[in-house]
């Protein structure tokens, strides 16, 4: 499966196109995390709690995306873009979406 | 009462310095990185300049999130009344973004280029019950391997 954001492949052609597929992931951070974070509001620096919960999140998306294309039987995903949203106090949806399409 | 002054203060205090210190400390191994890297552009147009012999494309990221810390806090939430820039929290977008952009280049590893990045920032802080405050940035774009 090939995954780019721009909107061809290089020395590639496109022979179907299947539409628009999508993953998403709506994640909840733990407590730990958010007592230790709240630490380092005093101090500053990374949070690298929620760096590496987001990115792993992140990820997650990005595989449910390429099962989507996969069942359509697409072989690259094109003009993928990423969204972030707060749909609830403590939670983060990852969003992930591009077109599906047969390349040979 | 002067408990409470003398608890502001020192968290204040605190908060300056380790804030301050681990900015510096962030910038320098930014600026380290960002020479080492410089020979692999990350460009915002939509093609490679050129087509020719691409073996492999891939699409790679970058993201980092930054906590303020309280000097910076109390700094903003002064501004907040007056008016004008706040300093402070321009370094720290600042830096989060060059890092963000800095890991998608290591993600990216023997590539040629990067091309059609995009810079996507969102506060965490909204949302978080205790109101932490965090920025997240992440940056994506096409890798092209020759």
């Amino acid at each position: 499966m090939i995954i780019t954001n721009i909107e061809y492949i290089p020395s590639k052609e496109v022979v179907e196109h299947f539409g628009v597929v999508s993953g998403s992931t709506v994640r909840a951070k733990h407590v730990g995390r958010d007592i230790a974070a709240s630490f380092k509001n005093i101090f500053g620096g990374e949070l690298k709690g929620y760096t590496e919960l987001l990115s792993e999140s992140r990820e997650e998306a990005i595989e449910r995306m390429k099962e989507q294309a996969r069942s359509l039987g697409a072989n690259a995903i094109l003009n993928v873009r990423f969204s972030t949203s707060s749909v609830a106090a403590g939670a983060a949806e990852l969003y992930v979406y591009g077109t599906a399409v047969k390349v040979v | 009462m002067m408990e409470d002054i003398v608890i502001f203060l020192t968290l204040l205090t605190v908060g300056y310095a380790s804030g301050t210190w681990l900015e510096k400390r962030h910038f320098k191994r930014i600026r380290e990185r960002e020479e080492e890297f410089v020979s692999l552009p990350a460009i915002m147009l939509k093609k490679p300049l050129n087509d020719n012999e691409i073996k492999d494309v891939k699409l790679v990221n970058g993201s980092v999130v930054i906590s303020i810390d309280y000097f910076k806090k109390f700094v903003a939430s002064l501004m907040n009344f007056f008016g004008g820039r706040i300093s402070t929290y321009e370094t720290l977008v600042d830096r989060a973004r060059r890092e963000a952009i800095l890991r998608m280049k290591e993600d990216a590893g023997e590539a040629s280029e990067i091309v059609n990045i995009r810079i996507e920032t969102s506060s965490i802080s909204k949302n978080a019950s205790q109101n932490i405050g965090a920025v997240e940035v992440l940056a994506y774009g096409t890798a092209i391997y020759r």
